[in-house]
């Protein structure tokens, strides 16, 4: 019964996502669906970091940026296309979360914290003073909107926001596949027993290196998947890319919506993609106001979201009807 | 080329110094609560704003803002402690970096309503020419800096040994219920250590401000610094974060110097991922 209506509510979720920008065609409206969704890439992979596995990293932009630059550096310098500067994006942002993994993921608590802050602090220093391959704070504009195409055969532009929209759609359902699957995997039971005590499941065998770096990986590749749709999309890439503000607008995310839940990342970027815009009323109090609603937000629903419903759905459940 | 190096290594511990004031109180709140504080840059940025205000506005002298913004900055962190974070005492790391995160985004941007879009000076007392000390050049300022900050640092040191308060501030630090139990009011000391924490940083906000420039942004790179010395030193220690504080200033004026202006923050970067990976746990840090 609980997986049936599970099926059902996912199946209806897909299908309603298909035809919201054939229902709703404005313009704005698709590209913060599309914000939001490229906010949900990075704001997954975090959650698998954070959520699951309970290690809280700063340093998430770093591969976001990584990923943006990558693509944009090959599709500007050597003409690559989407395909191509997707994979190199991951394979990039695969190698590097690798070694940086290898020697980090060594250090405990807030150790690892402020160290990944500074990994994606020394990239942001790197890509404003090596002018000649970042141009600096200048950044990188024209990166050109993803093209497939096959010599002779078919030839494909993705330029308008809609086809933008199904593209980071595909992107989308792909990762939170994946992220269910591992989740409910040896590797998810084993990186939530990491979370619950690090120790008693280190004396029964759990590796927190091992299981930790599989972990950052993927959330690290993640996010240079969403850096290389970023570059497509914006068609800019610049060393803001690597601001603490855009980590920090992640962890809000997350944490409204409710880590260590599947449905908590959508939740939370939906939230705090149309709340800035709705703020935007308050025309220049909008970011004082956005402080002391994190404020409260943290202070009593720092369940999230899907806490909240859970409790509501919990509460239904227990309550008897005549 | 020797005196070089010497005025370099100078100018790097007086600017050390001050990273020093900012790491302590940093390293206060989080060894005894802790917080990762966030907003510590931007509480930081508070005194020097206040000073500036105190100094051009209200036109009172520069030592008379000094005593004033940092009694108003302890009065916020006071406050702050017990409207926000003594509500939060038992939740875990994550949730106080969120508060945290919070109220930097909110006294920034507040800052930044108000504040023109130009970077401002606080007016320094002290003349601008330079006094040699045989090869060294030094701006009274800059001697200024230097004697307040060892005398704070002496002061804050004599406080948490000798005086009562000091004696509760340890023992909470050391173990909370026990302290709780022989009947200290812990959550008295919470807010006085958050409020020292934060005059430190805006000590050192005033400080800087007046030796370069004061605009709302300027928390972001201190608080990083911040946490850098911290975990270079071992979170919690205050030896650490004094001589880490120094290290840092030292190197930054060294890799400035001698090697690339643009590239001096890297170095430190790269100094402290260098320590961890060799003392995962800080220079003075213990493994926990």
């Amino acid at each position: 019964m609980r997986k049936e209506i599970r099926t059902i509510s996912v199946f209806s979720l897909v299908i309603m996502a298909i035809l919201v920008p054939l229902i709703i065609p404005d313009e704005y409206f698709i590209h913060l669906l599309i914000n939001a969704g490229l906010f949900y890439m990075l704001v997954a992979g975090l959650n698998l970091l954070v959520g699951y596995l309970g290690k809280l990293t700063l340093g998430h932009t770093a591969f976001l940026g990584i990923g943006a630059y990558t693509a944009a550096l090959l599709n500007l310098k050597l003409g690559a296309t989407f395909p191509i500067t997707l994979t190199a994006s991951i394979l990039i942002s695969f190698v590097i979360s690798l070694l940086f993994g290898l020697i980090v993921l060594r250090l405990r608590g807030p150790y690892f914290v402020i160290v990944s802050l500074c990994f994606a602090e020394m990239l942001a220093i790197v890509a404003i003073n090596w002018i000649s391959l970042t141009n600096g704070p200048m950044g990188l504009p024209g990166v050109e909107p993803p093209k497939f195409y096959f010599p002779g055969l078919f030839e494909i532009y993705l330029d308008t926001k809609i086809s933008f929209y199904y593209l980071i759609f595909i992107l989308i359902v792909f990762i939170t596949y994946i992220i269910s699957r591992l989740v409910h995997s040896t590797v998810g039971r084993a990186i939530i027993s990491l979370r619950e005590n690090e120790n008693l499941a280190e004396s029964i065998g759990v590796s927190a290196f091992r299981y930790g770096l599989i972990i950052f990986v993927i959330a690290s590749v993640f996010a240079g998947v969403a850096g290389c749709f970023y570059a497509h999309y914006v068609s800019y890439v610049n060393p803001e890319i690597f601001s603490f503000s855009y980590m920090c607008t992640m962890l809000v995310m997350l944490v409204t919506g409710g880590k260590g839940t599947i449905i908590g990342p959508f939740l939370g970027c939906i939230i705090f993609t149309v709340l800035p815009e709705a703020l935007r009323v308050a025309k220049a109090y909008r970011d004082p106001i956005f402080g002391i609603i994190l404020i409260i937000v943290a202070i009593f629903f720092s369940q999230g979201m899907a806490g909240l419903f859970g409790k509501l759905w919990a509460r239904l459940k227990e309550r008897k009807f005549p | 080329m020797a005196s070089e190096i010497i005025q370099q290594i100078i100018n790097g511990l007086i600017i050390g110094a001050t990273y020093s004031l900012m790491a302590v109180g940093l390293t206060m709140i989080f060894g005894m609560m802790d917080i990762i504080n966030f907003a510590h840059g931007e509480i930081y940025m508070l005194g020097a704003v206040f000073a500036y205000y105190f100094t051009s506005l209200l036109g009172l002298n520069y030592f008379e803002s000094l005593a004033f913004s940092i009694i108003l900055v302890m009065a916020f962190g006071f406050i702050f402690d017990q409207l926000v974070l003594r509500k939060l005492r038992n939740e875990p790391t994550l949730i106080t970096i969120l508060v945290t995160i919070g109220l930097s985004i909110f006294l920034q941007s507040t800052v930044m309503l108000f504040w023109g879009p130009s970077p401002q000076g606080i007016p320094s007392p002290f003349p601008q020419k330079t006094i040699q000390f045989g090869p060294i050049f030094l701006t009274p300022l800059k001697i200024f800096m230097a004697v307040i900050t060892v005398v704070v640092i002496i002061g804050l040191h004599l406080m948490i040994q000798k005086t009562m308060l000091g004696k509760t501030m340890r023992a909470v630090f050391q173990e909370k219920e026990a302290a709780a139990i022989v009947g200290i009011n812990i959550n008295r000391v919470y807010a006085i250590n958050f409020a020292l924490g934060s005059g430190l940083a805006g000590l050192a906000g005033v400080l800087l401000g007046t030796l370069f420039v004061v605009y709302p942004n300027m928390g972001l790179i201190a608080v990083v610094k911040a946490f850098l010395i911290v975990i270079m030193g071992g979170m919690g220690n205050f030896l650490g974060a004094i001589f880490g504080g120094l290290i840092l200033g030292v190197v930054e004026s060294m890799a400035a110097g001698f090697i690339s202006s643009s590239y001096k923050d890297l170095f430190g970067l790269l100094l402290v991922m260098l320590i961890l990976i060799i003392r995962p746990y800080g220079l003075f840090g213990k493994k926990y």
